[in-house]
């Protein structure tokens, strides 16, 4: 071995170690797994199990629990992803005007959900959601609407499951736009408004092109954490009413609590497509002439 | 023409304060209405409609939590775990970030590769194999078992060799010309270059344990061994979520710690994540 080799090695060897063992092992003995039977019972000899090809992945199709999942976490997907954006890049350019003061109180208060435990607040949320003692039906009742029982009702419980998911992310999204937005050239603005350009011309055609490769990377990191969304079912309705907000990585984990090692693999690693497809989309409708 | 101009842009400024503030509101209300309830009674809790102020403040939820329940122990594990993940993460990434970016060695381009692979992969497609190698280890329900899995993350690594990539040769190979080995260049040079890119490595690695759930809730068996968002997630699910005061006091014990560090490093935190998102 040359000696540049074992110098470099040497510094890279304990986490590679680790890495591979704990993070890319898994990767794929997720993927072997899934094509296999394997429950709890056969953790001591997980080699001995039997291979059943597809079967996992073909019984994904026909399982109502695992479809209606599906169909929620697509659901948090094409309301979250898009609300978040927005709402984050709404705060950023408000910030970002130039006007505002205290614009450090803002970001801090804009933030700081997304520093907070979801277990500990959805659990807050819940209380918030209250139909009778919860704050948000008696600030209803004062304009005089009758709020719905939010978290029991199969048709808002999935609205207010992403409500509170878009309440916590757009912060981050904030912050990424306000860096986006900050590495604009001001000359882009000056030269566009001596060309005449208005407020919406100057944001439909400099901010937003300038903006394509944070836009690409809120869009990818967002669909990441949005269909793997857990811990506000789990906590504020436990997938109910009816399995109305229930997600993929919830029923990857209750079929993991189960026993059912080789089926929730199979989710699993459905899930993990999932997200790899929709990333590669964000490339190809977001990628600029750099990326290329 | 200036004239002209000014008094729409005012008027503009004071709707744009106005949404800004009630926006403001709507994040930060949550926060104030968990903490003032928590010290309210439970028959309180119930009433309709709430109450902001507690009527008739109280500490009983908190003597709860932290005399007949475990939730020093519980505090205790996510702090100890917290604080071994991110000494660990630290130590190792800012290691192979070096590594990555400053020294020629056969596999380097590959072991990158996989670094930036594993940035896409979802903690909820690796679990089960996860748990299925920690119990074959024999680490079930240890604190081996909920640090190990999570003390090399691929992340890290990336932020490291992004910073350390912009620290200039120059620097390292003077140091070398004047006879100082690899390690010492790292220890001696580079780490202490890298305040900025260590802070926020640390900073997230820590919050990222803190708050983590899916891990500990797996690997987690016994009470003992609870940390605390499985603990409380659990009480929220179990037999104790009647207990409205109970789960206030728990969610704030939780949070309030987080938010005062945040308060104080906020402008790192945020620095941090942005620079995070531009350089990727």
């Amino acid at each position: 071995m040359r000696a540049a080799t074992r110098v470099g090695w040497a510094f890279a060897l304990p986490f590679t170690l680790l890495f591979l063992v704990f993070l890319v092992g898994p990767v794929l003995a997720s993927l072997a797994m899934s094509f296999t039977d394997i429950r709890s019972a056969d953790v001591r000899d997980p080699l001995a199990v039997t291979p059943i090809g597809l079967d996992n992945y073909a019984r994904l199709f026909r399982d109502d629990q695992f479809v209606q999942a599906a169909g929620n976490t697509a659901l948090v997907v094409l309301f979250g992803l898009p609300l978040t954006v927005a709402l984050g890049l709404l705060a950023a350019l408000g910030l970002n005007s130039g006007l505002i003061r205290f614009r450090a109180v803002f970001r801090v208060g804009y933030y700081l959900p997304v520093v907070t435990s979801i277990v500990a607040i959805a659990v807050v949320w819940r209380f918030l959601l209250q139909p009778e003692s919860g704050l948000l039906n008696s600030l209803l009742r004062l304009v005089g609407i009758d709020g719905p029982n939010w978290l029991n009702d199969t048709n808002t419980a999935l609205p207010a499951v992403i409500a509170m998911i878009v309440w916590r992310g757009l912060g981050f999204q904030m912050v990424i736009f306000l860096a986006g937005l900050q590495a604009i050239p001001q000359e882009l603005y000056e030269a566009a408004r001596i060309d005449g350009a208005g407020r919406w011309a100057r944001f439909r055609h400099v901010t937003l092109p300038a903006l394509r490769p944070t836009l690409l990377f809120v869009a990818v990191i967002g669909s990441i954490g949005l269909l793997q969304v857990f811990e506000e079912p789990f906590v504020m309705t436990r997938g109910g009413p009816l399995g109305s907000t229930l997600t993929v990585a919830q029923s990857v984990y209750s079929q993991f609590s189960f026993g059912n090692y080789g089926y929730a693999s199979a989710m699993s690693y459905l899930l993990f497509v999932a997200i790899v497809l929709l990333s590669i989309l964000w490339f190809r409708l977001l990628r600029t002439e750099e990326s290329r | 023409m200036r004239r002209m101009r000014r008094s729409p842009d005012r008027a503009a400024t004071t709707v744009l304060y106005v949404v800004l503030v009630a926006g403001l509101l709507v994040m930060t209300a949550p926060f104030v209405w968990m903490l003032l309830s928590s010290f309210k009674s439970e028959g309180e809790l119930r009433q309709a409609p709430p109450t902001w102020l507690p009527t008739d403040p109280t500490w009983a939820n908190y003597r709860e939590l932290f005399d007949r329940l475990d939730f020093p122990l519980y505090f205790t594990n996510s702090a100890l775990v917290a604080i071994l993940v991110t000494a660990g993460n630290l130590l190792l990434c800012s290691a192979t970030g070096y590594a990555l970016a400053k020294l020629r060695f056969a596999g380097r381009r590959a072991l990158f590769l996989l670094v930036l692979g594993n940035l896409m992969v979802p903690p909820a497609a690796t679990f089960v194999p996860q748990f299925v190698l920690v119990s074959n280890l024999g680490l079930v329900n240890t604190y081996a078992g909920l640090v190990l899995p999570n003390i090399a993350l691929a992340v890290n690594v990336f932020l490291m060799r992004q910073f350390i990539l912009s620290i200039p040769d120059d620097l390292l190979e003077s140091a070398r010309v004047d006879g100082a080995g690899e390690w010492r260049v790292y220890w001696q040079i580079v780490l202490p270059l890298c305040g900025p890119a260590l802070a926020t490595v640390g900073i997230l690695t820590f919050l990222g344990s803190w708050n983590n759930f899916l891990w500990p809730l797996v690997v987690a068996t016994t009470e003992d061994k609870y940390t605390l968002p499985v603990a409380l997630a659990l009480y929220s699910v179990g037999q104790n979520q009647t207990r409205y005061g109970l789960l206030l006091a728990g969610s704030t014990v939780i949070i309030l710690p987080v938010l005062v560090v945040f308060a104080l490093l906020q402008r790192r935190f945020v620095q941090g994540i942005a620079t995070t998102g531009l350089k990727s």
